[in-house]
């Protein structure tokens, strides 16, 4: 598989048009599994094909149980830089209810010894909007977490899928999604909990220090080019977007005869509006009217000016300087805004 | 003209009209192996679909028998009381009849109801008993039946499986024997009746006729009567599977033309085709179609009005039935409203004019034409709550009321008297038509059977119940006006005019329905139900309060986008009245209030 993703690399050394990279991301799946040897050789050949900023965002994402003061050594000594831990709750009843692999005697120690190791930027998921949690729960949660004093923090609140474990649950009877009174409450404990200890509400489902955005994340809301590698990565050049293949196996055949088995999803200008629109009314900057307009060439206030107006009327969002922010409440709401301003023919 | 023959198949619904009509064209080789397909003639999509007959369609068949060589023109009609203007104007196109009966179902409503129909137009009549073939087919019990119904012989009936392709034979030689061919003077003026039209975007409109007297030639210079329009027969011919092109079209025939003509408004059904020089006089047309319930039809987009008026006119050269005028809702903006044969008509037009004219509309609560006496004397008719003249100045009301024709088991009669007196009904006779059908008489409000009383006889007759029905006259009734207030605005759209011991219910249960289409938005949207100033039901939908996937990372971005770019598509169909949006269902939710 490494040897296939360095091909990738290799193949593709021209999607990013010889852009200086900003941030690397190990994560999705099992990075994990990936041994000293295979990062170095995965980082080195990144080096070769393309020129990576000396102030690059390199993130590695780790489970509590895979945590260990020799990991974190090694990782620190090949580059990384930041960490993003998927603790999700303190709550032992809560874990093994999501089947998560760790426990919470595992979660603390792990984030004892980050604290003891070189990294000091570093992001903790926490996961809310469980039915079988209570609000106090949620709080007590929340309180160990600032306790370490992450940098970042995202939190997410639980939904259930279709075809997962809890889907099926939910069809058999078994599990109620938590109401939505339920999870837009715990929204509001979450936002007003971290506000009180200085995090910056930057987007929908992420909290940082003053310093600690994820560029990672945040160029996903900018409509940056991305290059993404192995099984259904994602790439976007700033114009298209491309998926790899998610099979494993076809994957490894087809870079072995040196094809790179992607689909491509062509965007449309509208389609382009529509993601900026949904994309940048999560973050805390907001939407502005001046990159549409200029970038995209579209004139969202003389289409949706009343629409506006009525959300302003009643407290969803507010327009200043040509931005246009979603205020707490609206964020709650973005996703149907959004879909209120989109294009479809 | 001596061997033309024309001629219609009439029947109630699924007696086998279509099939019969395949069968008709497969023995005369009018339609080869490969065009071959079952129910042929009802090639609308929407026809296939729902496999039943909406259009009237006709056919020219070449037979030879003895020698002789025939030209048969078939027009199969649709069975469903709701298209019966369209079996009319096919009889009037005809000389004679195929009444197709269900062997295992017994004579129902509408073969009563065509039969007679074309017994006022004096067709020939062929009986001819259907389905023998199933094993429930009550040969000599249905026979007794179409006797006494029709006063024939026994040896006149024919037997038949259209779906085995039994009796096709003896059906195509009696048409040659028994049905008159036309008559008509082929030297006199022309006169062509004008029977169905299409709108065809690439050549114009085309015209089917019916030539009574005289003949028409291409290049003819001819006259529409009643508009007074005078074009040139680009091309006339006569309609197999498909247009064949043809020089002249003689007395007695059927045929199509096609003119150049493309305004819609300028081609009326019922009118006569005659030349400009030597011109005939026009002949008797149709009656005038007479709506039984009306709805208003607007566009979802109010800037599409202009393009629906367009799109109605195409639709109604080829559905005569269709009668409209412009109406203005404070709700909905410019619309139209519209008169329609029955639910099913209107149900169809819609269809038709979504699939058909790619517009997407919102159709009003449907209502009858009330009749309002006010104190001065003057009579307003009401198709519509809001032409509903102030209450102060009304003295009373009055409703169309319906003769019903009700043919059933005599097992479900009880069921059935219970339903129509729950719809207001009174009974006015109880006949035995064999000893164990009945049939059976109601004098019922026209507004309690439009929308769903058919569903409703159907399941407590376990399908063994057929209507026909017809305008009998109004009678004072105690009416209100139930209006709908959405967030404290009343939607002139969703009002309805209902007797007043059913207002509550209606209210309560129209409330119901409502919170359950109307989508949550980010705001609580109280939906109440009023009577003038008093609310008489009320429900509230909830506000939205959160809307948002937790992650939004990479690839999430486009499934989501697609997401809700359906969400936002979803919208499209909706009507933002205030600030509520409202969906094209909730408009219709009356009809399936329980
Ligand atoms: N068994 C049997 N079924 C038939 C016969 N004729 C028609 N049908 C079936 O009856 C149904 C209604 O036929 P159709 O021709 O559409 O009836 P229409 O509504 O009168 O046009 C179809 O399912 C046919 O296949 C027949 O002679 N025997
Ligand atoms: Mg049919």
């Amino acid at each position: 598989m490494v040897e296939a993703i360095c091909k990738e690399i290799e193949l593709q050394d021209d999607y990013l048009n010889g852009a200086i990279i900003e941030s690397i991301y190990f994560g999705g799946g099992t990075p994990s599994l990936l041994e000293e040897n295979q990062l170095k050789t995965i980082l080195k050949t990144i080096d070769r094909h393309h020129s990576i900023s000396s102030e690059a965002e390199i993130t590695f994402e780790a489970n509590p149980d895979d945590i260990s003061p020799s990991r974190l050594r090694m990782l620190f000594q090949n580059g990384i830089n930041r960490l993003s831990v998927g603790i999700q709750t303190f709550d032992d009843e809560v874990l093994k209810w999501m089947n998560r692999a760790h426990n919470s005697r595992e979660a603390f120690q792990s984030l004892e010894w980050i604290k003891q190791s070189e990294f000091n930027n570093f992001s903790l998921d926490l996961i809310y909007g469980i039915p079988i949690a209570t609000h106090k729960s949620w709080e007590k949660d929340l309180k160990t977490l600032v306790g370490f004093e992450p940098p970042h923090i995202s939190s997410y609140c639980l939904t259930i899928e279709p075809n997962t474990v809890f889907g099926r649950w939910q069809q058999k009877g078994k599990l109620n999604e938590a109401s939505e009174d339920y999870a837009s409450e715990q929204f509001y404990i979450l936002t007003e909990f971290l506000r009180k200890f200085q995090y910056e509400h930057y987007e929908v489902s992420n909290f940082a220090k003053e310093g600690f955005h994820s560029k990672h994340n945040s160029s996903y809301w900018q409509q940056k080019p991305y290059l993404g590698l192995g099984p259904s990565a994602h790439s976007y050049d700033g114009k298209n977007r491309q998926f790899n293949i998610s099979n494993n196996g076809k994957y490894l055949n087809a870079l072995k005869t040196n094809e790179i088995p992607a689909e491509l999803d062509i965007l449309t200008t509208e389609d382009r509006i529509n993601e900026y629109l949904m994309t940048s009314l999560r973050t805390a900057k907001g939407c502005n009217l001046l990159y549409l307009k200029n970038t995209l060439n579209y004139d969202l206030l003389r289409n949706a000016k009343p629409q506006i107006e009525q959300w302003k009327n009643s407290g969803l969002c507010i327009l200043e300087d040509d931005i246009l922010k979603l205020t707490l409440r609206g964020r709650l709401l973005a996703d149907k805004l959004a879909s209120d301003l989109f294009l479809v023919n | 003209m001596k061997n033309i023959r024309n001629f219609c198949i009439i029947a109630h619904i699924d007696h086998g009209k279509s099939t019969l009509a395949d069968r008709l064209l497969d023995s005369t080789q009018t339609v080869n192996e490969r065009e071959k397909m079952e129910q042929l003639l009802d090639n609308m999509d929407l026809e296939r679909e729902r496999g039943i007959t909406i259009k009237s369609h006709a056919i020219q068949m070449e037979y030879k028998l003895n020698g002789e060589e025939y030209t048969y023109n078939l027009i199969d009609t649709p069975g469903h009381v709701d298209f019966s203007y369209e079996v009319s104007r096919s009889i009037a196109a005809c000389e004679g009849a195929l009444l197709i009966v269900d062997a295992a179902q017994g004579i129902q409503a509408q073969t009563i109801s065509n039969l007679y129909l074309a017994i006022e137009h004096d067709l020939e009549i062929i009986p001819v008993l259907n389905k023998i073939d199933l094993p429930g087919a009550m040969v000599e019990e249905v026979s007794d039946q179409i006797i006494e119904l029709i006063g024939c012989k026994k040896e006149d009936i024919l037997h038949a499986s259209a779906k085995e392709g039994i009796g096709i034979a003896e059906i195509l030689e009696a048409i040659a024997h028994r049905i008159p061919a036309p008559t008509g003077d082929p030297n006199a003026p022309l006169q062509a009746m004008v029977f169905d039209s299409v709108f065809n975007p690439y050549r114009g409109i085309e015209v089917y006729f019916r030539v009574f007297n005289g003949e028409i030639s291409k290049g003819d210079k001819i006259k529409f009567i009643n508009t007074g329009k005078t074009y040139e027969a680009d091309e006339i011919g006569i309609l197999k599977l498909t247009q064949q092109p043809k020089q002249t079209i003689s007395t007695g025939n059927v045929g199509y033309l096609i003119s150049g003509i493309k305004v819609a408004k300028e081609v009326k059904v019922g009118d006569t085709v005659t030349h400009v020089d030597n011109p005939g006089k026009a002949v008797q047309g149709f009656e005038n179609v007479k709506p039984m319930v009306y709805a208003g039809i607007y566009p979802v987009e109010t800037s599409e009005f202009e393009e629906l008026r367009a799109s109605m006119e195409k639709l109604q050269l080829n559905d005569a039935s269709l009668v409209w005028e412009p109406e203005t809702s404070a709700a909905l903006g410019f619309g139209f409203r519209c008169g329609f044969l029955g639910m099913l008509h209107m149900e169809i037009v819609q269809e038709r004019l979504e699939r058909e004219f790619d517009m997407t509309v919102i159709t009003t609560v449907p209502s009858v034409q009330f009749h309002a006496f006010k104190k001065d004397g003057e009579m307003v008719k009401v198709s519509a709550p809001s032409e509903l003249p102030d209450l102060g100045s009304i003295d009373y009301l009055e409703e169309p009321y319906i003769r019903a024709q009700i043919i059933t088991k005599e097992d479900f009669v009880g069921p059935v008297i219970s339903l129509c007196m729950d719809k207001r009904g009174e009974i006015k006779n109880q006949v035995y038509l064999t000893q164990s059908r009945v049939e059976l008489t109601f004098h019922l409000p026209l507004a309690e059977i439009v929308f769903d009383f058919f569903d409703k006889l159907k399941t407590i007759s376990k399908g063994y119940a057929s209507l026909d029905y017809e305008l009998v006259g109004y009678h004072t009734s105690n009416l209100v006006k139930l209006d709908i207030l959405l967030n404290g605005d009343k939607v002139d759209a969703l009002s309805a005019i209902v007797h007043r011991d059913k207002a509550y219910e209606w209210g309560k249960k129209l409330c119901e329905k409502l919170k359950e289409l109307i989508p949550r938005q980010q705001f609580e949207i109280a939906v109440q139900a009023a009577i003038g100033t008093k609310v008489i039901a009320r429900e509230s939908v909830k506000a939205l309060r959160k809307n948002v996937l937790a992650k939004c990372y990479g690839g999430d971005i486009s499934r989501k986008r697609k997401l809700l770019e359906k969400q936002k598509k979803g919208k499209k169909r909706m009507r933002q009245v205030g600030n509520v949006e409202i969906p094209q269902e909730a408009f219709m939710a009356v009809l399936k209030l329980d």
